[in-house]
Order: C-alpha cells, then structure tokens, then sequence
C-alpha cells in the first residue's frame, strides 16, 4: 500500500484535545468530527487539508485523552497516514483500531517540510520524499497490524477472518 | 537527585506489573513480552461509551462478559448541555439497562472516584477503563489502564484484553513534604522532570516514604497523572492504609502484589522531596512545570477545585482551611466540584462546603466539572485559569484562547483568595 500527498507539518506533543476539541465530542459522526480537525492547533487545518494528505509531527503525538474520536477525525478529514517522531500509547493502538495508518520515524518527521511531497511505501516501511528526493525509514509494523490496517480497522479485520473462518 | 539505569541479567524477579499480568494470563511474563489477560473490571464514560456501544454492535455483540464487572459512568458532560450529548446519554442508558450493566447517571460523581468506592477494584486486580486517567487505581495496587472506544468494545464481548507486557520506571520518593507542600506539587514535579513522554510505553512505580506518608487521597492523585508522562500505569504497593480505605466500600478480599526484590527497573529515579517547593504547571503543557514562586503574581480570573485529580475531601478540606471566614476575590469566579455524590454529603456534613460557598464558591454537579471544556465554566478569550485539574492543554477547558496553570487545592484556594497566583505557604503553616 502506498500513501501519497502534501505534509503538513506540527510540532511536539499534539494533544487529542487539538486533533478534536472535547465541545465537538457531542456527536461520533466522522464527518461532524472531520469539520474541526486540529482546529485548535491550526483553525484553517479542516479548510485546507486535501484527501490524501500526510500529517508530519514530532514526538508524543496525540497525547492526553484516550478518546478515538481523534484518531477518527484526522481519517475523516481525508489525511492518508501521520508520520511523527513517536505516538502517545492509547493514541497509537487507537489509530490501528480504526485503521488509520501511521509512521514513526524521527528522521522524516526532521526532514520533511511544510508542503512536501511525500509517498509512503507501507509494506516496506520506506517513506520518500518526492519533493526533496530523500528517503527515510519507519520503525517496521507487525504484520497482523498492518492487516488490522488493511481491513480498515479491528472491527473489519475480527469480521473478515471469522467469514473466512481463521 | 539520583538516576541509575541497569541492564537486564538473568534474574526473573518481576515488577508489580509484571506480576499483575502474569496472574491474570496464568503464565509467569517479563517485559515486552505480548499477554492476552482476562479483565477484572470495565469502565466507560459519556466521551467514549457511545462510540464503544457502536464498535459493540458493529463487532456483532449481544452480552457483556459478566455485567457485574462493568461500569459506565455518565461525568464529563453532565447533566447534558445540548442535544447531542441528550443522545449520547440516551444511548448509553438503553445500553445499560439491556445489558443489566451498572449506569451511574448525572450527580454521581467522577468515574474515577466512583470505580474505588464501588468496591470492585483492589490490589492485584486488571481495569481497563475509556478514559485516559484509568491508571487512577493504581493507588490501590491495581493495574488500571486507559484503552480506547474499540479496544473497550472487545474487552466488554470476551472479558479479555491483549496487552503488551511494560518496562517499569521505579520513583523512589523519599522524606517528608513540607507544610504547604502536597502530593500534587509531587506528582507535578515528577513529571516536570521526566516530561511529558518520559514514561511513554511504560509503568511508574511509585514507592518510597514520602509516598507512604501520603494519605489515599494523595496517592489517588500521584497515580492519577501517571499518564501525562506517558504511563500505562502508576502503581503503588498496598498497606495498612489502603486496606482501611477499602473497608470502608467493601469487604472483598484482593491479592496485594509486592514487587520482586530482583525485579528489573528499565530506570530508577530518586528524589528527596523534603524541601520540595509548591509546584505549578504552566500553559499548555502538563510537563512545563516550575515552583510556584516563579508565577505568583500572575492574574487569574477563574479557579477551580475538583476533577478526578484533586476532587476528594481532603481536597476541598484544605481549600476550606485557607478560605474559612474570607472571601473569594471579586475579580475571580470560584468552581468547585465535588468528585462524587458522597464526598459531596461529606463535605456537607464537616461544614467544609459551607465555608467554600460562604467565601464565594459556586459548586456544581459532582462529576469532571469544567475541566474537559464542554460546560460548567468556559473561560474567555485571554483569560488566565488556575485549577487542580491534570490537564492544561490548549483548548481544554474549551476555548483555545485561555491559558490554565495547573496547581494543589491550596494553591488554587490561596490565588482564588488574592486574585492572582499565590504562594499557599503563606496561609498553610503545617500541613492539615
């Protein structure tokens, strides 16, 4: 699988509570929960982002709250993966649950810039950035999780294999 | 202060994490090893009840595991502000009673405080709970833990969790604080010096004198905040104290868990706290913490005593000690709220919320109050917030254009008193 899009970059530690603000948490429709997308660290972020997009962050993304609204809103608003020096653990185990695919990987959170391109080889774990010709690694993901991905999410993935009968 | 860090030899000894999961998956496991656990105890609240009640019926289940052993908890907006939360509330309430599950609705209090006193947790027991202060128990001796909607979904169909085993960070903390001085200002300074993803992936063990001398209150509030240095966990052991605290919700018999003499420390810290100064978090970072001599001065125009951190009764004691017989600031708005309906008749019956309201305090229902920003007090643009609460991110108490300085009940009871941030020595003496 390969994502591929614009970065927009943040810095450190970025809390749920900027990916979405608890006063939006009056409703779990994606789409609702998509419109205020890192309002709080950038009020233009929903406007702007453009499907496929890639969100480049430093260290202890999505700290703070165990909410999965965060890991849904960021998919809703079309982002095809997050890549950041590290995650926060409840944020990180979240994201796989509801198949949103993301990267660590200190060295292209350093050398990626606002406005790159940037293309994610997700089986290799090889992120190349296309505007500025460099190519990092991603700390390689487990297998069953990149299924988890791959299905969408962990409720997709426990139905496909009880169909398939696994 | 100490650090040591050491290389993992032969030994088997465990921590009490370790031990926790080796009992609950009936194998004897170390760090970083991957355990599927059965789950004692499930909670949820109104933030993350509603998508896990989804993920429930999208995953196609129709019992919980055992409805004796799950809490949802309705606390972070109630009662309802809007339409949208009625919905929500709505849903988890037909959730509970088809399942026959526990429902504490508006006015019961915090899930946090609400789980202890329900008497179902103790030493040696697994909680999973959707809320990321879960790790609150661990001043039981339990290993609680924040998961998500979907995670909390699996675990209400199977009663079961996977789990990847955490390296331990021990904090051994020792001396007495001083006067004016509280487990707060502790657990501030703790994560002021490993910051914010110090302890990520991991458990914090807290051990030492200081946090023996801590009443359970105080240790609620140590354990609490476990994850705003990016713990699992934060695990406490079990004495004469935590076993007069249970008595008083239940009389079950729990496992206490003693850590291994030879268990493995990925990292040992060590503190002296005895000349530990009050500790205040400054905007918009939990781990942006200096002594509160650095900020006194700086106007506030709303303070706030609760939440699941600082809303006990010793909490709102201390507060009324310092507020007794003066009165709030007139530039400040006072909120205080209770952690549960029973701290609540407590602090009624000791005179202590008389003396809050009388000095100016406005007290709303039990449960997170202000501190999740979806009602009870939203700042305004510019304005500069002091509250017990765990969290000062940006936007949190609903308007990303407020700035909030986390701080101990005396703290906040001392700046709501003068209007601005306030050294809480000057009205502590000797510690209450």
């Amino acid at each position: 699988m390969i994502y591929r899009g614009k970065a927009w970059k943040f810095g450190a530690d970025v809390d749920t509570d900027a990916i979405i603000p608890a006063r939006y948490l009056n409703t779990s429709d994606p789409a609702e929960l998509a419109k205020h997308c890192m309002e709080d660290a950038d009020p233009e972020f929903p406007a702007k982002v453009q499907p496929g997009d890639i969100i480049v962050a430093g260290k202890n993304f999505g700290c703070g709250s165990s909410r999965e609204h965060a890991p849904i809103a960021i998919k809703a608003a079309g982002v095809s993966c997050v890549i950041a020096k590290s995650f926060a653990r409840i944020f990180y185990r979240n994201a796989f649950n509801i198949g949103l695919p993301i990267f660590e990987s200190p060295e292209a959170a350093e050398g990626i810039r606002e406005g790159d391109e940037v293309a994610v080889d997700a089986g290799r774990g090889v992120i190349q950035n296309l505007t500025r010709g460099e190519e990092y690694r991603a700390t390689p993901v487990p297998e069953f999780m990149q299924q988890i991905i791959a299905a969408g999410g962990l409720i997709n993935y426990v139905a496909r294999r009880v169909k398939s009968g696994k | 202060m100490k650090t040591t860090t050491e290389e993992r030899g032969i030994n088997l000894g465990q921590t009490i994490i370790e031990k926790i999961l080796s009992a609950h998956s009936n194998k004897h496991v170390q760090a970083n090893e991957i355990v599927v656990a059965d789950v004692d105890f499930i909670m949820g609240q109104d933030g993350t009840s509603p998508l896990a009640i989804r993920a429930f019926q999208e995953m196609g289940g129709s019992d919980v595991f055992d409805p004796n052993r799950v809490a949802l908890v309705i606390d972070h907006s109630a009662p309802s502000p809007n339409e949208g939360v009625s919905a929500l509330h709505k849903l988890m309430r037909e959730f509970a009673r088809a399942k026959g599950v526990r429902l504490y609705d508006i006015g019961e209090g915090v899930c946090h405080q609400l789980v202890p006193e329900s008497g179902m947790v103790g030493p040696g027991s697994l909680v999973i709970g959707a809320d990321s202060h879960t790790c609150t128990y661990g001043a039981l001796n339990a290993f609680s833990t924040g998961v998500g909607s979907t995670d909390l979904a699996g675990g209400l169909i199977s009663g079961k969790m996977w789990f990847k085993v955490p390296e331990t960070i021990k904090f051994v903390c020792h001396g007495r604080l001083p006067a004016g001085v509280y487990a707060k200002d502790l657990i501030l300074y703790l994560i002021g010096d490993v910051t914010a993803d110090g302890a990520t992936y991991m458990a914090a063990e807290y051990t030492g004198e200081a946090i023996a001398a801590l009443s359970m209150e105080g240790r609620f509030t140590v354990a609490n905040m476990a994850v705003e240095m990016g713990a699992k966990a934060g695990l406490m052991e079990a004495d004469e104290k935590t076993f007069a605290w249970l008595a008083r919700y239940t009389d079950r018999k729990f496992s206490p868990v003693v850590p291994d003499a030879d268990a493995h420390y990925a990292l040992v810290k060590e503190y002296d706290v005895s000349k530990l100064e009050p500790q205040v978090a400054k905007p918009h970072r939990v781990d942006n913490v200096c002594p509160v001599t650095d900020v006194v001065g700086t106007p506030v125009q709303q303070a706030v005593i609760g939440t699941c951190t600082n809303g006990r009764l010793e909490d709102l004691a201390v507060a009324a000690k310092i507020l007794a017989g003066r009165k709030v600031h007139p530039d400040v708005r006072l909120i205080v709220a209770p952690a549960s309906r029973r701290i609540y008749l407590e602090a009624i019956d000791l005179g202590v919320l008389q003396e809050l309201i009388k000095a100016g305090a406005a007290v709303v229902t039990p449960g997170c109050g202000p501190c999740v920003g979806t009602h009870n007090g939203i700042p305004s643009d510019g304005e500069n917030v002091i509250s017990t609460a765990n969290r000062n991110f940006k936007g949190r108490m609903g308007n990303s254009n407020a700035n909030i300085y986390l701080a101990s009940p005396a703290t906040v009871a001392a700046s709501a008193l003068t209007g601005k941030i306030t050294d809480p020595r000057e009205y502590i003496k000797e510690n209450i």
